[in-house]
């Protein structure tokens, strides 16, 4: 799932027609005081990081005059903020509201079809609302093959007791918001809050757009905006192997096919004691270069003490995969973690004949391969 | 006896030009699936490995019989394919594709509904009912024909499962992959109805995994409605919140529902036994038989 910034999905809305705060983007403190002068006072300084709470975690901050907009904006730019380096803040109006609406779209797996949603519950964890008191959000479903009907918007909007002086204004918001979330694949658009002003104006103070990963290849304008460092290093590097990676927090080292037996395998090292380090899918139809690619995102992790290399072949051949670890463990004069190795399926018997047991232990079942990895990484932290 | 598929099965490749689309065509016929079929636009009149290629899903229905799609059209074109298929319209359609956009599935899904068709996947390793046909990229040399219906969301474990089950001569009557993404056609409760009223499934093991609620809702299904026994296995038990674990719809949500625990709970107390590794499902098999 790709996850626009803030100030991006502010320009998709913008753009799209509904009302959002005059705001300018900013990656030095001077910009952003040149920026906050420019807007006129009072203003809101919001770092710009993918993550959820960035107010409580002091990453939305208010100024009312310079001296402020300069503390504000050399306390966020170049923080922390779990776990995130901050290189951009969004200055905006700050927008003096009544009310704090919430409106959203996504995609309802259970039901195959969109869901549209309106609370006047907005400004505060959404999720938390809907666990606590589910029926404070109006929940309207759509058929994609007709698209959001206007009376299903009006409907939703007075089903969640939203204000009757600005619920025209707000079904017409999440009308647009379904027509972007439609146009755009998006898995995910949310306002919230959706500000209500004394003078009854509505204006998005927050957005969210998130977009599907597998239609990005027909929107090339949000593909650029996507980030390209984000997050952890062995992560940015799955994304350039392009492997599915997942890191965590333990030392055995994990490299399999398919997403349900890697997590099988995952959920084994934890069985038989040991603590996965990672999550990596190989995919289908492995070429060498992919698995000693793989064993070198592996090999890169210092938490990792042990690999376990299991493989259960359909598409993905054997005595291919063999190959792959045999060349990829010849480069080194000596191997940097021992890898415990388990070919199953298509090719594999092929496959088992040619691994260098020298380089790597073999082991015939699953379990015995966990258990094998297992043990050799306490070997390691003993 | 078995579900979906069988000797019979008159089946039309979608994509059959293509490398994979070829590959498995081929392998299907070997493993003796009576491929009738291919159908890609602009390659009618071709052969490949001997089955006549159409322009159109219809025409290659109505010429040679075909009741059954197998899609292996690239991401793009796949939810084309899909309505394409659902049009002509055959009984069975196989989507092989990964990586299909979800508001296009949610899409197929609508107009699947109105119809009588049994889709499975998309994202998914096919169906399979050992010793007769097999219609998807299933490695056909691990199944052996038997009396254990299987149901699975994901490829490869499957195969591990049903090479623990082969191993112990326990044979399947029909493996269903039902695949990985967040909208399916063909879900578990739709599966495990097939396999209770199959008098040739004795047992069922149904393979679930993290994210969404549709095994919770398999639970109270065969709660109120299956009598066959059922052995469950549910992996994920390690994943962190957040996170996607390679399939589109392997991830536990912030809010903490779709989680491996709660999974193996549902399952529990409806009397389902989950294993704990793939042996332990083959172990709970053997005892039920």
């Amino acid at each position: 799932m790709m996850k626009l910034h803030e100030y991006q999905a502010k320009e998709v809305f913008g753009d799209a027609g509904i009302p959002t705060p005059a705001s300018q983007l900013a990656e030095t403190v001077d910009e952003a005081v040149d920026a906050a002068e420019a807007i006129g006072y009072p203003v809101a300084i919001k770092a710009q990081v993918q993550v959820g709470g960035r107010g409580k975690a002091g990453g939305i901050k208010l100024a009312d005059d310079e001296a402020e907009a300069r503390e504000a904006a050399e306390s966020i730019i170049g923080m922390d903020l779990k776990g995130l380096h901050v290189d951009r803040v969004l200055v905006e109006a700050a927008v003096d509201f009544v009310d704090e609406l919430y409106v959203g779209v996504t995609m309802d797996r259970g039901e195959g079809r969109p869901v549209a949603m309106v609370s006047t519950r907005g400004g505060v964890n959404i999720e938390e609302v809907a666990a606590e008191d589910p029926d404070a959000i109006a929940r309207e479903h759509v058929d994609p093959a007709f698209g959001m009907h206007p009376y299903q918007a009006r409907k939703a909007v007075y089903d969640a007791g939203v204000d009757r002086e600005v619920a025209r204004d707000v079904a017409g918001v999440l009308s647009t918001l379904y027509e972007l979330w439609d146009d755009k694949d998006g898995s995910d658009a949310e306002i919230n809050p959706l500000m209500v002003t004394a003078d009854g104006e509505v204006i998005a103070a927050d957005a969210v757009m998130n977009v599907d990963d597998d239609a990005l290849f027909r929107h090339p304008d949000l593909a650029e905006m996507e980030d390209e460092a984000a997050g952890d290093d062995l992560e940015a590097k799955a994304n350039e192997y392009d492997f599915d990676y997942v890191r965590l927090e333990g030392n055995v080292g994990i490299i399999g096919n398919g997403a349900g037996l890697v997590m099988t395998t995952l959920d084994l090292v934890d069985y038989y004691g040991g603590e996965p380090a990672n999550f990596l899918d190989i995919g289908g139809g492995a070429q060498a270069e992919r698995v000693s690619n793989a064993l070198d995102m592996v090999f890169s992790d210092d938490n990792v003490d042990a690999v376990v290399f299991n493989i259960f072949g359909g598409i993905t051949r054997g005595d291919e995969v063999a190959r792959g670890i045999n060349e990829a463990l010849e480069q080194f004069d000596e191997i940097p973690k021992p890898v415990v190795v388990r070919l199953a399926g298509t090719n594999s018997e092929e496959g088992m004949e040619i691994l260098n047991t020298d380089l790597v232990q073999v082991e015939a079942t699953l379990e015995d391969a966990v258990q094998g990895a297992v043990a050799r990484a306490e070997e390691v932290t003993q | 006896m078995s579900v979906l598929v069988d000797d019979d099965t008159h089946v039309v490749v979608q994509g059959i030009t293509g490398g994979e689309g070829k590959f498995h065509t081929e392998q299907m016929l070997d493993y003796g699936t009576n491929v009738v079929a291919g159908a890609v636009p602009g390659k009618g009149g071709q052969e490949v490995a001997g089955v006549p290629v159409y322009d159109t899903v219809d025409r290659a229905a109505r010429e040679e019989d075909a009741d059954a799609a197998v899609v292996f059209v690239p991401p793009a074109f796949a939810a084309d394919a899909c309505f394409e298929a659902l049009d002509a319209p055959v009984d069975l359609v196989v989507a092989i594709t990964e990586g299909i956009p979800t508001q296009d599935m949610s899409r197929v899904y609508r107009r699947l509904r109105e119809t009588d068709t049994h889709l499975v996947g998309p994202n998914c390793p096919g169906v399979i009912t050992p010793g007769e046909a097999k219609l998807g990229i299933l490695p056909g040399n691990i199944f052996s024909s038997g009396n254990v219906g299987l149901v699975s969301r994901s490829g490869t474990l499957t195969y591990q499962v049903v090479d623990n089950l082969t191993d112990r001569g326990l044979g399947q009557s029909t493996a269903i992959g039902i695949g990985g993404d967040p909208i399916i056609g063909t879900d578990f409760v739709d599966a495990l109805e097939l396999f209770e009223d199959d008098p040739d499934s004795d047992a069922i093991v149904m393979c679930g995994e993290i994210g969404g609620e549709d095994e919770e809702e398999a639970a109270r299904f065969i709660g109120e409605y299956v009598d066959t026994p059922v052995v469950g296995f549910i992996a994920g038990r390690t994943a962190p919140p957040g996170k996607r674990m390679g399939h589109a719809g392997a991830i536990v949500s912030g809010s903490g529902t779709g989680t491996a625990q709660s999974k193996i709970d549902a399952l529990e107390n409806v009397g389902v036994p989950v294993g704990d590794t793939p042996v332990e499902v083959a172990d709970e098999i053997e005892a039920i038989l």
